[in-house]
């Protein structure tokens, strides 16, 4: 599939002398818009009312989003390779506005099938293209520290949320004076929501444009200063060959890092889906909670820091430590804090909330840390498709943590408000099993077989690509 | 930043200004986000 002229790669190639630190804001400038998927929760209450509707139908709209992305990323990883940055970041603007438009569209008729379509499906595929987009070019232009700079784009992705959250509480008490978001058990009106969705498309379609348009990729033979390549070669766990995504699905240590993935999302999320009525749980005597509702939403708070911080820190260590030892730490640490959870964490809130937090921040540095790893084992090459690939493993966890969590809690036969800590324990356990799968599967990991190797002919994409035009820059 | 050879391309210098406005504009709304968000999560130390 062809892209305009000014989409292709070939007229983003840097001249020397380009600084690589115009790359990582154009990246924030996409993922912190598409991060937005994780802040729908604030307008659940108000679309569920405005439909008539159930929670169920509602939360899957953001179910079909979320499985878009994964299967948008997995088709369409190769194409984002082939043809660039910018045209990955220019189509997923589109597709992710669109979405917003549409979804605007289906909140003003009343007809929830355009917001599945709009939001779920146009801006779900629109996620996916705009996850992928920036990090093999990162990887590229930071052959000395890759776990650094997926980290900073990837750590957008989180901060969308906190920046879409309270962003999107302000303008819908602008849209209807009658909600009030400090006062609890208001709720927008749907026209309200209808307008955020108009609003969020031009403030996105703005960010997300100037990211597509500073973005550029470097020259086949750009190395930054003081680089040497040899320094990589020397690394027993890193290749400097490069492995097709056909050849990369083929190999076991793409299906290992899959486990990897799926494990440690499936036990994060496995926290995240319940935060606020779990940390209520734990600390619960008789029908009332030693913790108010107000230090519950703090809480959840608490962890979306450590979800973003810890993307961007766990993943730059990476590059100090090195990707197979970072897993051993999120995994077999994460083993540890899964069982004080379970066993301690009722005993005294900070033990709760501290290792609650660990927990999260492991579960960002898995997916910030990732890209790295895929670098190392099967070179940039096609780096970006096989990301896309593995990013299955986060759609499959997504259905798989809030299914453990919530049919163990099902079995417990506790109504909602009389739950305790020992409710919890059989999935806490569950986790600590498949954090130990994901740990066994790391350890598995070794270099990729020679016979996979791309012949040396075969270049990365950017060295295909004859500069027409050199960047404007 | 940039070394090795790139043909005849004219090497070229990023204005800093461009790279200061790049990172202000996705960095403003990031810090905005954070501040709402340690506001919220302070409420789980101040009780």
């Amino acid at each position: 599939m062809a892209v305009p002229s000014f989409l292709a790669r070939e007229r983003i190639v840097a001249r020397p002398g380009f600084n690589r630190w115009l790359i990582p804001p154009a990246a924030l400038a996409v993922h912190l818009c598409i991060g937005q998927a994780y802040a729908t929760s604030v307008y659940k209450t108000a679309l569920v009312a405005h439909f008539d509707s159930t929670l169920t139908a509602i939360g899957i709209i953001f179910s079909i989003a979320i499985v878009m992305l994964g299967l948008s990323a997995a088709v369409f990883g190769t194409w984002v390779d082939k043809n660039g940055p910018r045209a990955a970041m220019f189509t997923s603007a589109c597709l992710w506005v669109t979405g917003f438009l549409v979804g605007s569209l289906g909140i003003y008729t009343e007809q929830l099938w355009l917001l599945y379509l709009g939001y779920g499906v146009i801006g779900g595929i629109g996620l996916g293209i705009g996850y992928i987009s920036p990090v093999s070019t990162l990887i590229k232009w930071f052959p000395d520290r890759p776990g650094l700079a997926t980290g900073m784009a990837i750590m957008g992705f989180g901060g969308g949320a906190l920046i879409a959250s309270p962003l999107s509480r302000q303008l819908m008490s602008w849209y209807d004076p009658g909600y009030d978001p400090s006062v609890a058990g208001t709720t927008p009106s749907g026209n309200a929501v209808a307008g955020l969705f108009l609003t969020l498309a031009a403030v996105y379609a703005v960010f997300m444009m100037f990211g597509a348009f500073i973005v550029r990729v470097p020259a086949a033979d750009w190395r930054p200063d003081g680089f040497d390549p040899a320094s990589v070669k020397s690394k027993p766990m890193i290749t400097t060959e490069s492995v097709s995504a056909a050849n990369a699905i083929r190999t076991p240590q793409f299906w290992l890092l899959w486990i990897v993935l799926f494990c440690n999302v499936t036990a994060g999320i496995g926290i995240l889906e319940q935060a606020a009525p779990m940390i209520q749980d734990f600390f619960r005597n008789g029908t009332s909670s030693a913790v108010a509702v107000t230090t519950a939403a703090g809480f959840v708070g608490l962890l979306s820091l450590f979800n973003m911080g810890g993307r961007f820190v766990w993943s730059s260590t990476s590059d100090f430590i090195g990707r197979k030892p970072i897993y051993m730490v999120y995994l077999g640490v994460g083993i540890v804090l899964y069982v004080i959870l379970a066993t301690l964490g009722s005993s005294a809130t900070w033990i709760f909330v501290l290792t609650a937090a660990v927990i999260i921040s492991f579960y960002g540095g898995g997916f910030a840390t990732i890209p790295a790893y895929l670098r190392d084992l099967f070179g940039t090459y096609q780096v970006g498709a096989i990301h896309g690939r593995l990013l299955t493993a986060w759609s499959a966890a997504g259905v798989a943590g809030p299914l453990i969590v919530n049919g163990v809690l099902d079995l417990a036969e506790g109504e909602p408000g009389t739950l305790v800590a020992g409710d919890y324990r059989p999935a806490l356990f569950i986790m600590v099993g498949l954090l130990a799968v994901g740990f066994v599967a790391n350890l598995l990991v070794k270099p990729v077989a020679s016979r996979y190797w791309e012949p040396r002919t075969t270049d990365v994409p950017t060295a295909a690509a004859t500069p027409e035009r050199s960047a404007a820059r | 930043m940039s070394s090795a050879s790139h043909g005849q391309q004219q090497p070229t210098r990023t204005p800093t200004g461009l790279i200061a406005f790049a990172w202000t504009l996705v960095g403003v709304p990031l810090v905005y986000g954070l501040y709402q968000t340690v506001k919220t999560a302070s409420s789980l130390f101040g009780g």
